[in-house]
């Protein structure tokens, strides 16, 4: 095997640079994500039947089908949908929200559930209404109990995030494959991205013990 | 006051409170006591509407809680209830367990509620307390906090459910000073309990229930020493 990072070595800063495009369509998919998969996972326990369904038809949609296929549809959709080619990343960072929020309602529905009924009996014996029982009371223990479940989505959107290299966003993945059509060499710079991937995942499990530590100081 | 009036709750096809009524009159403590599934619990949530009666009337000062136009949660601000397992919340400290309801739903600044807070946690014995978790209490002290939380938002009548069942023998007493204590101060009390000797000492009625009905409403005194009905007597048998 004959590996040569030597002539890489140039295009390395091209690589990184990619860093802040996966970063920025991760974390801002991640806000979408979470926020839409919150008010997902509250039609799924409502009292209202039809809130329910919705949620439940989306989450089978979006778990039923490839996020590729997903992505594609919405960037190659949207000249027929709202008459105008939406920009690639806005494109990425839609379709990765919506997705994952499929996945994160179920999530947190199944958090909320797992909470004591003792607590929200205990909150309604108190006179809290509803709204405020579950945000200052069940969800923070919900989040609690999914914030592995949770940590496990983000890695999972970080490492698939790689896909917009289909609709040529020029993330990590696109400029390592860019960098390794220039120089005929494919195999080291898609190790570079490799390495590259791997790191910021350990980061954000890092920095998920470490919220889950501060979060278990009550135990 | 509490009116209770052919009070009715099925469960499905189960009926489990089979017309009840009575009436609890201000400062009274009534112990409620029955072997178990005969809708003690049951008759007790429908006091703060955890349960919704199938049919029948529970007045509360005068106010229909039954009825449909009635806020619920206006009525359980005034109606404290304390649950055998405890239900604090465990992610905040005891302090703002206290503080969290009567900051969030009377408005209360934070400082009025901690003062509060702190004044009834010193009559529950437990300002040594005030920042720990509740997973740092032991059982007794877990429910003397479960009291205090309840009596921050300065109920008019206090529900127990069963509040010494889950407790370590060595802690029911503490927990029952505490109630006794509350009872002097002449709060109206109405007790789910197992408990036949605080329930003699303290109650100004003994409720006794059987398979959903009221069979027994009378002073400790006479129910104890000389029941009515042969289901009590079968039932006080086994207990002493």
């Amino acid at each position: 095997m004959n590996l040569d990072f030597q002539q890489f070595i140039p295009s390395l800063p091209y690589i990184l640079k990619g860093i802040g495009v996966t970063l920025q369509i991760v974390s801002m998919a991640g806000i979408l994500g979470f926020v839409l998969g919150i008010i997902l996972s509250f039609f799924k326990i409502s009292r209202f039947k039809f809130l329910g369904w919705i949620a439940d038809a989306y989450t089978s949609v979006f778990r039923g089908t490839p996020l590729v296929l997903q992505l594609m549809l919405i960037y190659y959709g949207s000249p027929q949908l709202i008459g105008y080619k939406i920009d690639p990343s806005t494109a990425a960072v839609l379709s990765f929200g919506l997705n994952s929020a499929a996945y994160i309602s179920e999530i947190i529905r199944a958090g909320i559930l797992a909470v004591d009924k003792g607590q929200s009996e205990a909150a309604m014996a108190l006179g809290v209404p509803y709204r405020p029982a579950m945000m200052d009371i069940i969800l923070p223990q919900a989040m609690k109990n999914i914030l592995p479940a949770l940590m496990n989505e983000f890695i999972t959107l970080t490492k698939e995030s790689a896909i917009v290299t289909v609709i040529g966003v020029t993330d990590v993945m696109r400029r390592a494959y860019i960098v390794g059509g220039e120089k005929f060499s494919y195999f080291e710079p898609i190790l570079i991205a490799g390495l590259i991937y791997y790191i910021m995942v350990m980061i954000l499990t890092v920095l998920g013990k470490g919220i889950e530590r501060r979060m278990r100081r009550s135990d | 006051m509490i009116k209770v009036d052919n009070l009715h709750k099925h469960f499905g096809k189960l009926e489990v409170l089979k017309g009840i009524s009575t009436s609890i009159q201000n400062g009274e403590v009534v112990a409620i006591i029955g072997p178990s599934g005969s809708g003690k619990s049951t008759f007790l949530r429908c006091i703060n509407l955890l349960e919704v009666p199938t049919d029948g009337r529970i007045m509360i000062n005068g106010k229909d809680i039954t009825d449909k136009s009635t806020n619920i949660m206006k009525v359980r601000q005034n109606v404290g209830m304390v649950f055998q397992h405890f239900h604090l919340f465990p992610h905040k400290t005891v302090l703002q367990n206290l503080t969290y309801a009567p900051m969030k739903v009377k408005g209360l600044s934070k400082s009025d509620a901690e003062k509060t807070g702190l004044e009834l946690l010193e009559k529950v014995g437990l300002s040594a307390k005030a920042h720990e978790y509740p997973n740092r209490l032991s059982g007794g002290q877990k429910q003397r906090v479960a009291i205090a939380r309840a009596l921050a938002m300065e109920p008019d009548v206090m529900l127990f459910d069963e509040p010494t069942s889950a407790l370590d023998p060595e802690m029911v007493k503490e927990v029952l000073d505490v109630m006794k204590n509350l009872a002097h101060t002449g709060m109206t009390m109405a007790i789910v309990t197992h408990e036949m000797g605080f329930a003699r000492e303290v109650a100004d009625r003994v409720l006794f229930l059987d398979g959903g009905v009221l069979v027994e409403d009378s002073p400790p005194e006479e129910f104890f020493s000389n029941p009515k009905s042969e289901r009590a007597r079968d039932f006080l048998q086994k207990m002493l």
